[in-house]
Formats: structure tokens, sequence, C-alpha cells
């Protein structure tokens, strides 16, 4: 077999990465490398060093160890049945792109995710030597994101969540079925389990008050999931039901809705064309209006048609636009949940609001100076100086709130 | 007219020090015009130094912070709205709660734009590597800022680059470290930073992999990665060929035909073929518990975690059933091992039945639960999921074939009496079951922790025992006989 260069490898195992959506450095602990002689710091928020036209951050050195697998999954690129041309980095070559992209602040950190050769706990024994190296080694304290294996022994579960800021495992489709027949020699249960075992450490790790010794630190940055859209039959509801199932049982920090893309080399199996981008897009929103909207998934799911979301407009207008009655809210005396239901009102707008409107009442250009626009928020309040009237009922309020389908440019 | 120039084009202090003369003087900001060090001369009158001993107030932290930021701005108007702002909070010192004052947002505005100059450079500053003679390894990065921002995100690369000799070269500022100290220099030029770096390829090659085609969305890509940064970008470059190809290269993906999967492949298939498997047949405890989690009789597997078996040695005197695994039992995969767990456990032990030959299993294998934010709260089976499930229940009372049950609560009662039941009237009394099991019913442990009264639960408890008392004499009795 020829030798590829390293330049080779890393373009096979990039390429191979792309399909996992995250590339979060956000959420772990505050850490720097102030007068350690090594490189490296969290500071809460992380950084996108750039982007790619595809309009996602690259945020972190995104790769797989390997792209040789074990596993037949139909909507995967690295299926054991696919000819993509297959690479394997060592331990020394992966840390050694690490800390080059990071001494350049091309990158945040690492994430690294890996096919599975010879068993779960090799493959998971390989990605945490990376991890080890860094840290000890190198005194590496960037950010590092590890995927989990399923079914990898828990004492190296213990050791990725020392080294590592974020795990994750892949739950993969929005339903059991859909796992059942996609990817059939994988185990919703075990997958499951996984999750659950880091949620058990991340528990052990919360820092305890009443205990004197400080507990040993693991994954700061929690866990998150993704799961793939578009590639079975699940509907809207289905994936938001899975969502919420899976942030109440396992304290996930994400979930990421990654819409099914068309794969070189793909199975007949698969559907031909791929999801709108826009339907992972009103997920998110939809994600999003659940965690910190206090929205639940039926309300959420009853505004657009058949378990679907509606494509066109936002799932808070949409779900607006079907309870007409319950509007408008006078935005002078309503309390913060109802201002939290207001299309076009985010949560930063609704607390500047809340706060300005004890020195004066609001009027409808304070609302437009707050929210940053008006349009969608006018027929769903009242202000001092405003009223809808006929607005909120009005036939057409749907027609007049829908964007316009852009033009598409290339450039 | 009174002007001020001062020598820092984003000197906070310096601005203050001027700021407190002026309005100890009482000069209305109408009367004021300020100069940094590029402003064009002669726009205004000369100076005029300003006295005077008026009281000033003192300001909101919240001030000071929004406008040691602010001052970063180019915005020539700056000085003068900082001023004007300064001078208003004298009156109203809770000024800056109102968003919708076109002062306070512009300041906000000011202040924010420079937070995002500042988070740009922190993201697009790329440095090269020098490496000299001796083999001593330094960066150096050539950066455009569009605010004055250097000073203030100088120790971000401090606390991230600290084991590095680097240096960010600006317009108008520049920033130095070499392993122990911050300096700043006067600008410079492109020219004088290295021109390439061999790991750039690499970050290209990067760049281009990462990037999928069939998600094209450069709208997004500008408004995060705007524009005029891309001059100092080495990746840049690369972003216009990418998007010419990537219609071309998802048609490509989606045309190309499906190939026929690689001889590896096929090799592992066919020893897969080999030991072709069996249709599981059900022989054992042990058999049950593999078997388990693979069930789809009822709908709960989807979003429990796994199947929660039943616990105990192979052979138990005594099974005792409850509801359903609750959120620790879900998560751990074990039976009894949350706060109804404990409750059973002390119970048990409190009225002499020996732990070591409890079997302990549930109704329902599966957690029944709805999501509530980051909780989740248990629900009833129902008929159809406990009927289900009695299949599993069945399996395990065939092989462990225990002398006594305890049906723990209304749930596990129905299971094994196959109707619904009412603890209040079963309690207390054995019941022969068909096979000649004894079965006895009592409440669910997780009853006593839900009800709020002390005294109340205190009866309940003692109840509770007193059902497993009779448990626990049954037992001996039937040793006896033995």
């Amino acid at each position: 077999m020829a030798v590829l260069t390293l330049r080779r490898k890393l373009a096979i195992l990039s390429d191979a990465a792309k399909y996992d959506a995250s590339c979060a450095s956000s959420g772990t602990e505050k850490r720097n490398s102030a007068g350690t002689g090594g490189i490296g710091s969290t500071e809460g928020s992380g950084i996108c060093h750039s982007y790619a036209p595809d309009g996602r951050c690259i945020s972190l050195l995104k790769i797989l160890l390997t792209n040789f697998c074990v596993y037949d999954c139909i909507y995967c690129v690295n299926r054991s049945s696919s000819n993509v041309a297959r690479a394997r980095f060592s331990v020394e070559e992966v840390v050694r792109l690490t800390l080059d992209f990071y001494k350049r602040n091309y990158i945040e950190g690492l994430f690294l995710s890996s096919g599975i050769i010879q068993s779960p706990d090799y493959t998971m024994e390989e990605m945490v030597r990376v991890a080890r190296s860094l840290r000890q080694e190198h005194k590496f304290a960037g950010y590092i994101h590890l995927k989990v294996i399923p079914n990898a022994a828990p004492d190296l579960l213990a050791e990725a969540g020392r080294w590592a800021d974020r795990l994750s495992t892949n739950i993969e489709m929005p339903t059991d079925v859909g796992l059942a027949s996609l990817a059939p020699e994988k185990s919703p249960s075990e997958i499951r389990t996984a999750m659950a075992r880091v949620r058990g450490k991340l528990d052990e790790a919360a820092p305890d008050k009443k205990a004197k010794t400080k507990p040993e630190k693991f994954a700061p940055a929690g866990q998150s999931t993704q799961m793939i859209i578009g590639a079975d039959a699940a509907d809207d509801g289905a994936i938001l039901h899975r969502a919420a199932g899976l942030y109440s049982g396992y304290k996930l920090r994400r979930v990421y809705y990654s819409a099914f893309s068309p794969i070189p080399d793909a199975s007949s199996r698969l559907p031909l064309k791929p999801p709108p981008l826009m339907r992972e897009h009103r997920l998110y929103q939809a994600d999003w209006l659940i965690r910190f909207y206090g929205f639940d998934v039926p309300e959420i799911v009853s505004g657009g048609e058949d378990g679907l979301l509606d494509l066109q407009i936002d799932p808070k207008l949409a779900w607006a636009l079907k309870n007409r009655h319950l509007f408008p809210v006078n935005v002078n005396r309503v309390d913060r949940e109802l201002l939290l239901r207001v299309p076009g009102l985010g949560t930063k707008s609704i607390d500047r609001m809340i706060q300005t409107r004890r020195h004066h009442s609001l009027r409808l250009d304070d609302v437009a100076r707050i929210a940053g626009s008006i349009d969608k928020v006018r027929p769903f309040i009242e202000a001092v100086d405003w009223t809808p009237g006929g607005l909120t009922d009005h036939a057409r309020l749907r027609a007049k709130l829908t964007p316009q389908p852009e033009q598409l440019s290339l450039f | 007219m009174h002007s001020v120039t001062l020598q820092a084009l984003n000197d906070f202090d310096e601005w203050r020090r001027a700021a407190r003369g002026l309005l100890q003087a009482g000069i209305v900001p109408e009367d004021v015009a300020w100069r940094d060090p590029l402003t064009e001369a002669g726009l205004f009158g000369a100076e005029d130094v300003a006295e005077g001993d008026r009281p000033v107030g003192s300001v909101p932290p919240a001030f000071i912070e929004l406008a040691r930021t602010a001052i970063a701005n180019a915005d020539p108007e700056r000085f003068a709205l900082l001023y004007r702002l300064l001078w208003r909070l004298q009156a109203d010192r809770s000024l800056l709660e109102v968003s919708s004052d076109p002062d306070v947002t512009r300041l906000v505005r000011l202040a924010s734009a420079v937070r995002r100059d500042s988070h740009k450079m922190k993201a697009f500053v790329r440095f090269r590597s020098i490496l000299d003679d001796s083999g001593l390894e330094r960066f150096a990065a050539w950066f455009e800022p569009e605010h004055y921002s250097l000073e203030m995100t100088a120790p971000f690369f401090v606390r991230r680059f600290d084991g590095m000799i680097w240096a960010i070269v600006t317009p108008y500022a520049s920033a130095f470290w070499d392993g122990e100290s911050l300096a700043s220099g006067p600008g410079g030029k492109k020219t004088d930073v290295p021109q390439e770096d061999a790991i750039e390829g690499d970050w290209k090659t990067y760049f281009s992999s990462i990037f999928n085609p069939a998600r094209l969305k450069v709208a997004m890509m500008k408004s995060e990665m705007p524009v005029k940064y891309w001059r100092n970008l080495p990746e840049a470059e690369l972003i216009a060929p990418l998007i010419r190809g990537a219609r071309e290269a998802e048609q490509e993906m989606i045309e190309r035909v499906a190939s026929l999967p690689p001889s590896r492949h096929v090799r592992k298939k066919a020893r897969e073929e080999i030991v072709p498997e069996a249709e599981t047949e059900i022989v054992s405890l042990a058999d049950a518990r593999a078997a388990v989690q693979g069930c789809r009789r009822c709908p709960l597997y989807e979003h429990a975690t796994q199947a929660v078996f039943g616990e105990g040695p192979k052979h138990a005197q005594v099974m005792f059933v409850g509801e359903q695994p609750g959120d620790q039992e879900d998560l751990a995969g074990k039976p009894f091992v949350g706060p109804a767990g404990k409750v059973l456990d002390a119970a048990v032990e409190k009225v002499g039945i020996d732990r070591s030959r409890v079997y302990v299993t549930n109704a329902v294998k599966h957690f029944k639960f709805e999501p509530r934010g980051k909780r989740r709260i248990h629900q009833k089976p129902d008929g159809g999921e406990i009927a289900a499930c009695k299949f599993w229940l069945n399996l395990e009372i065939e092989f462990v074939k225990p002398k006594v049950i305890v049906a723990l609560g209304a749930t596990a009662a129905q299971s094994l009496l196959g109707r619904s039941a009412t603890i209040s009237k079963l309690r207390g009394a054995p019941i022969t079951m068909d096979d000649g099991t004894t079965l006895y019913v009592t409440n669910h442990p997780s009853y006593l922790l839900r009800i709020p009264d002390r005294e109340k639960q205190a009866l309940e408890r003692e109840k509770f025992e007193a059902d497993l008392v009779l448990v626990r004499d049954a037992i001996e009795a039937l040793e006896a006989r033995h």
C-alpha cells in the first residue's frame, strides 16, 4: 500500500469528519497558560477562527483518527462497504497538527472522532492517548472534544473525561426504528447507556459545597449529541420529542441536528435528495424555544402541519399565528413569560424592555429600538401609543409576515 | 467654544481627567470640541483651559465599563458622546437603564462594535513562524482592526500563548510578548512580518476539506467573516474557487452510482454469515436478561435508556416486584437503586428478611416518563404496557421459582393478578396463585416517600413493615416445612 503524506491524510480524515455538525468550543471552565510555559486558553465563549463557504464556523481541528470502520451504517461516508479513500493518523501526527494549528491561532482546539477499528476499547484508548499527550507532554490548555465510543470500558471513559472538555455520543437517528434500518449494527440502548454513564460521571464531578475534597474533574463542557435529519421518515415532532427526552435524561448541553447531506459513494437505500437546509434551521429554532422560552414540544409542533414545522416562517411566529386569540399583549403590563411568546422578541430584548419600563412606559419606537426590528412584533403587542386594532386578526397577516424568497446568489 | 486635544486614541484615563476638568468648570457638552492625534488641525478654535471647582458626582460603574470600551471606537464623535452622557448622568444617575435613550443606545452600539472588533482580532490574527539560526522559533502576525482595539486584546494573547514569543503588528500600534512581559510599540506595515509559513498549506487543505459543498451558505459566511478581514487570512483565497466548484461537486456526489463494496468489506460479511444468528431461544434467566434489551413489545423502549431487568440470586426464595425503573434505575440499569430502593432495603433489613435471598424486579422493564426541562417526570404505565411486559416477568418467575412473591404497589398487583387491584383490600393476607406461589400485596415504597405529613408517613411505614413481617413469617414457615 502506498504511503500517504500527512497532508493527504489530513484531506481524507477532515473530509470524513465534516458530517459532524458541532464545532462548539464554548461552555467549558476558564483556564489559560499564563505562567505555565505551555499554550492554550479557554475563556467561556468559544471563538470561530474561520468560516467555510457552507456558513459553518471553523473553531476546532475536526478530524477522525481513522476512517476505517468495522460498521456498515448506510448514512455514513465511512461505512465499511464504501469505497472512499482510507487513512489513519498516528497519535503523534494528530498531536503535532493540533499544536501547529493552535500556535498559528487557526483553532481553539481539537475535536477528535474515529471509525471503529479492532474494538471499541482499542479505538477509545487511541483517542484518549492523543488527549493525554496534549495535556501532559505538551501542557496544552486549549479545548478538546472527544467522541465517545459506545461500549468502551468505563475506565477509558473516565480518563477521556479527565482530559477532554466535552464528550459526545451520537444518537444518529431520531427513532430506534430508523437506526435499526440504517445502522443495523448499532444498538440504540448501548448509545443511550453511554450517555447515561457520562451523565453519571458529570453528576459525580459536580461541585458539592458540603464535601471537603474537590471531586475529580470530568468534561467541564458536558456532553452533546447529534441526529441526522431527513435520512429516515421521522417527522419534526418525533425529532423534537427525542431531543426533549435526551435533554431531560442526560443533561446534554446541546442536541445537534444535521440535515442529511449527500455523501460520495452513497448507498442506494438513502433518499436521493437532501432535506431543505431550512428544516434543520427550524429545528434549531424550535429546540431553542423549548429550552429557553417555555414552549413544550406539542405546542411548537402544532404551529406547523402534519408533524412538520413550517418552513416559510419561524416556529414562534407560526405558533402565534395559530393562537391569535392570545394576542395582542400589552408590553407595559404582562410578565416575562408572556413576552417570551411574542414573535420577534428575544430573551435579551425582553429583559431590556422590562428594565426600561420601570422608568417609563414603552412606546412602539422604544420597542423597535430595543428589538432591532418591529414588523414581526407589531401585530402582537400593545404599547402606550400603539394598538394593532384589526391587524392581529387580519386574514393576510401570515402573507405579510412571510419573508420573500431571496434570490440565490453565488457570490 | 472649548477644545481639548487628547494625546492617545483610546486612553480612557486621559479622557477622564480632561472630562473631569470640564465638568468642574461647568462647561456644557455643546461647547466642547474634542480632538485626537488623527483629527485634522485647525478645524476648531484655539485651546482654552477650563477651570472651576464645581462638585462632580460619581457615575455608575456600568458607565465606566462601557466608556472604557467605547473609547476605542474609531468614531470621531466618541469623546463628545461620552462627555454628553457624563454630563447627563450628573442629573439622572439611572440614565443608563433607559435602553431606549438615543445617547445610551449609541454608547452601547459603539462599545459593542469595539468588543466585536476585539473578538474578530482574537479570531482572525494569523501568526507566522520564523525560525532563526539558533533554532529559536518566534511568531508574528499582521492585523488590521477596524477600531483601536489592540491594547484591550493583547492580554488575551498573553494568556493564550504564554509559551511562545510573538508580535502582533497593526497600522496604529503593535504588541510584543517575549515569554515574560508584554511591550507595546508604534504601528507598522504588512511587510514587517513574514510573508509565508509552511503550515499554511496544511491549513488550506483542512479548510477546503472540512467544507461541505452540499451546504453552500455564502451570506452566512460573509456576515460572520466580513470580507474586509479576508486580505490577511491565508485561507480566504480558496473561498471563490470552492464556491465555484460547489454545485458541480454536489451534483457529482449525488449522481455517482453506488459502487461495489471493497473486498475487505465483502470478506468480513462472508465471515459473519458462516455463523448465522440462531433464533434466540430463551432457556435461562441469563438468556432473558440479554433478550430483554431488544424488546419492542410496547413503545416504551424508544425513550428509556435501557431495559432494567431483575437482580438477585438465581433461586431466591422471595421476589419483590415493583412498578417500573425510575430515573436513577434507568441510568444505572439496575432495579431499586434510587430513593424507593433505599426505603425497601431499610424495611427488609429491619424486619429481618435475608437480603441475599431476595430477587427484586419490576412489572414494567422500561422507564416511562415525560420530559420536563432537565428532569424526567415519572408516568404510570398503562394496562397495555403492563400486559406486554408480563412476558418478561413470567420468565423471571419461571426461572427463579420464588416461594413468595411480593407485589409492591397497584401496578405490580395488576400485573401479577391480571386485573386492576386495590392495595387496601388485598394487603395483609396471602393470596395463592395458580402455580401455588404465595402472593402478598403491599404499597410501593415510593408511596411512603410521597406522603408529606410526617405522622401519616410514620403510620404508613409501620403498615408497610407489618406487611413485610407477614412475608418474613411466611418464608420461615416454608423453611420449617422443608
